[in-house]
């Protein structure tokens, strides 16, 4: 098998949390050296962050699933002496990543500007919440925030819900996405013309660039996105788009014209509604759907509409889901061993060549590296 | 100079999968043709939604396929897919998301094109994979949202299950091909090694779930269980949720709540000192909580909280976000014009590069507006060699 193909670069991550660090993981399991520049004696905040209290050592569950991969060099950048050596680290690597908050750099001198006279051809990557200038620069850049500010929780849940964030930590993770995509789009020019390159996104842009066909639409029609009173799957979709409960179990039906589904699922009521007006009543031809659908189970539903070519899909929760021979054949799952300590996580979803890319290299200990990296920096003749 | 100038893209992709993945590349500088059967093209041309047209085709067709060319060619004729190849020889990527099989049948599968171009990056997105039992299945980010155990993360316990209102799985499937292709470009630039790159919405989709599946793995497998009141994670604890207030609604992230409940001067909160209570009992907490920030309106607990660095913030909806400076500063939209002078307003690319925004005006192209363009550029004169 060829290399990884990101193998010879070296990452100096300053982020902490999870926009930043998931950018460091995907370029480390796309083969890049990516070393975590932490605070002593605390480092990541992630790493004190457990969820549901799950800990794998001294460090959270959570930190290890972000932050495998990698390795740790403890520094304090306001100590001059650790700043002269993360300097000096900074004239090996290929590229910086850091979320702090705007002028945070600045005042510690490694902000762009800086950087680049340190190394000229650095790729220089940061994520802010807000972008660097404007009334909300200093907000916190916060997943539920950015959620509630980017208007992303009106797309979800239906009509008299509240406001329904989506239970993921959407904005910081496709915010990382998009900074690894700047990242690697730099590395590229960078190898063809010899320049460096300084990569910016906030979690704000990203958030409005993730909403891209909602707000094209609303910028066009002037209406904001409504929910649709009942089974709401997507606010610019006509009915059936949506989750139905049955008589056990809950089904998902896409996109289909209601003729087509009317006599899938033998339901009389529903050849009333015309076609054109399947945005328009969608509440009522989803209610209808819903009264029907409750006389029997989702197997028998999904079984139907699959029969006549419907997208539909039984809906599964994880158990449901790791039975599932589809499932299992992706080989989604690795394990990852820390101090004796093994847990399972996902694998990075790209494959390369036929190849997946997986590794075992578990979350550094604080500082597990400046040793070596000291090492390497000093005595090495490389 | 972009950063990727001078790359060759051709996208036989149709609906937003991987068409957002080559937008995303056409807005950092590469030049995108999308192939398109004649007649209709990317059958996203024809999926209204909410019954917005612009000129008789869907506004997300215009937002999802600006900066871009398109070349018409029917690939089960003999002439024309002897065409693409010629331009499949001149590319740097090539973009697919056929369902398993399809390329091969047609003749394009990775082993092929690289007998043509072996340095090609040929990327692909597919729903689950090539092998196994949903092999063949549509990918549909409903479907995907369905079979992943996402659409029982969001909304409170009570509620049916809750997908998510973006199409989260294409994009996220876009989004991580791009990454794929990307690094793949990068080490054809060293090495001149050309590469497959796969990226199917089933593992994109789990890749998106990590941090909670990598949980659900270890803890036993213990399903999600939503907070039953204003959930806003299913793996976080108290107050992190969504709070109506008299006029609105207000988010509240991680924080303390004893903090809290001195702040917003409420009294039930006080007796929660034991931290891990604030995960356990979360709901009856959050349930004081909800009572209690009813009473005021946003602009009230924001003027408490905010100056204390509580993490806070009220919910927006469009009308109101756009109205916002701190919206209007990003400069996000973006005007494009198509050539027949159909103007779109859109956003623009998210990715900053050496303080410029990465921005263009160029419309959706109609269905094979350039084939002439393009037959004259690659095609014609190869074909008369070869003649």
């Amino acid at each position: 098998m060829k290399n990884l193909p990101l193998k010879g670069l070296t990452v100096l991550e300053f982020s902490q949390y999870l926009s930043g660090p998931s950018a460091g993981l995907r370029l480390a399991d796309l083969g890049a050296r990516v070393i975590k520049v932490e605070r002593p004696k605390t480092g990541d905040a992630c790493r004190q962050l457990a969820i549901k209290n799950l800990w794998l050592d001294e460090s959270s569950l959570l930190f290890h699933t972000i932050n495998r991969n990698k390795e740790s060099f403890a520094a304090d950048l306001k100590n001059p002496d650790d700043l002269e050596i993360v300097k000096k680290l900074i004239t090996k690597v290929d590229v910086v990543t850091h979320n702090f908050r705007p002028g945070i750099m600045e005042k510690i001198g490694l902000d762009y500007a800086s950087v680049k006279k340190l190394n000229e051809k650095i790729i220089y990557a940061e994520i802010s919440g807000y972008g660097k200038k404007g009334p909300w620069k200093n907000k916190p850049g916060q997943d539920l925030l950015l959620q509630s500010i980017s208007g992303v929780a009106l797309t979800s849940g239906d009509m008299d819900h509240d406001p329904v964030p989506f239970g993921i930590a959407i904005a910081d993770i496709i915010c990382g996405t998009h900074l690894v995509q700047g990242i690697l789009a730099a590395l590229i020019r960078r190898h063809k013309k010899g320049v460096g390159a300084f990569i910016e996104v906030s979690l704000l842009e990203s958030m409005l660039d993730f909403q891209f066909e909602l707000l094209t639409t609303y910028y066009s029609s002037k209406q904001v996105p409504q929910r649709s009173k009942l089974n709401n799957g997507h606010t610019l979709l006509s009915a059936p788009y949506g989750i139905y409960p049955t008589a056990k179990g809950f089904i998902g039906i896409a996109m289909v014209p209601l003729a087509k589904l009317a006599s899938a699922l033998e339901c009389n009521e529903l050849k009333k509604f015309h076609q054109q007006d399947a945005f328009k009543k969608r509440d009522e031809i989803k209610e209808t759907i819903n009264k029907h659908l409750s006389s029997q189970p989702a197997s028998y539903w999904v079984n139907k509409l699959q029969q006549h070519g419907i997208w539909s899909t039984e809906v599964l929760d994880w158990l449901q889901m790791k039975n599932q021979e589809a499932y299992k054949v992706l080989e989604m799952e690795q394990s990852v061993r820390s101090n004796g300590k093994e847990f399972i996580t996902t694998r990075c979803p790209i494959q390369i060549d036929h190849q997946k890319l997986t590794s075992t290299k578990p979350a550094p200990s604080l500082g597990e590296g400046n040793a070596k990296i000291l090492n390497e920096l000093y005595n090495a003749t490389a | 100079m972009k950063l990727l100038e001078d790359i060759l893209v051709i996208d036989f992709s149709q609906f937003l999968s991987g068409p957002s993945a080559g937008l995303r590349l056409a807005d950092m500088g590469a030049r995108v043709i999308k192939i398109e059967k004649p007649g209709n093209g990317d059958i996203c041309r024809e999926l209204y939604v909410s019954d917005v047209k612009l000129e008789g085709e869907s506004t997300i067709f215009h937002a999802i396929n600006r900066n871009k060319e398109s070349y018409a060619a029917d690939l089960k004729k003999a002439d024309d897919l002897e065409k693409i190849k010629i331009l499949i020889s001149e590319a740097d990527i090539m973009i697919h998301n056929f369902r398993p099989g399809v390329m091969e049948r047609l003749g394009l599968d990775y082993e092929t094109v690289k007998s043509i171009n072996p340095s090609i990056i040929y990327s692909e997105i597919n729903g689950y994979g090539e092998a196994g039992p949903w092999k063949d299945l549509p990918g549909q980010d409903l479907l995907l949202q369905s079979v992943s155990g996402l659409a029982w993360l969001s909304n409170n316990n009570d509620t049916t299950p809750t997908p998510m209102g973006v199409a989260v799985v294409d994009i996220l499937a876009g989004a991580h091909l791009v990454q794929g292709i990307l690094a793949t470009l990068y080490q054809r630039t060293v090495s001149g090694e050309g590469a497959l790159v796969q990226v199917s919405m089933f593992e994109s989709i789990l890749d998106f779930q990590f941090e909670v599946l990598t949980c659900f793995y270890n803890d036993g497998n213990e399903l999600p269980v939503r907070s039953s009141v204003n959930n806003g994670h299913a793996y976080i604890a108290a107050p992190y949720g969504i709070y109506k207030t008299k006029n609105g609604y207000l988010a509240l992230a991680m924080g303390d709540i004893i903090v809290l409940s001195e702040l917003l001067k409420c009294e039930g909160l006080k007796l929660y000192t034991d931290s891990r209570d604030w995960f356990n009992k979360r709901d009856e907490i959050k349930k004081i909580l909800a009572d209690h920030l009813l009473k005021c309106q946003t602009e009230t607990w924001l003027n408490i909280l905010e100056p204390a660095d509580i993490w806070c913030a009220k919910v927006l909806d469009y009308d109101a976000l756009t109205k916002e400076e701190g919206y209007k500063v990003l400069d996000m939209e973006l005007k494009v014009k198509t050539s027949n002078g159909l103007e779109i307003t859109t956003t623009r690319c998210p990715i900053r590069v050496d303080g410029q925004l990465l921005l263009s005006d160029k419309g959706a192209p109609m269905l094979g507006e350039h084939n002439r363009q393009i037959d004259e550029e690659f095609i014609l004169q190869q074909v008369q060699i070869k003649n």
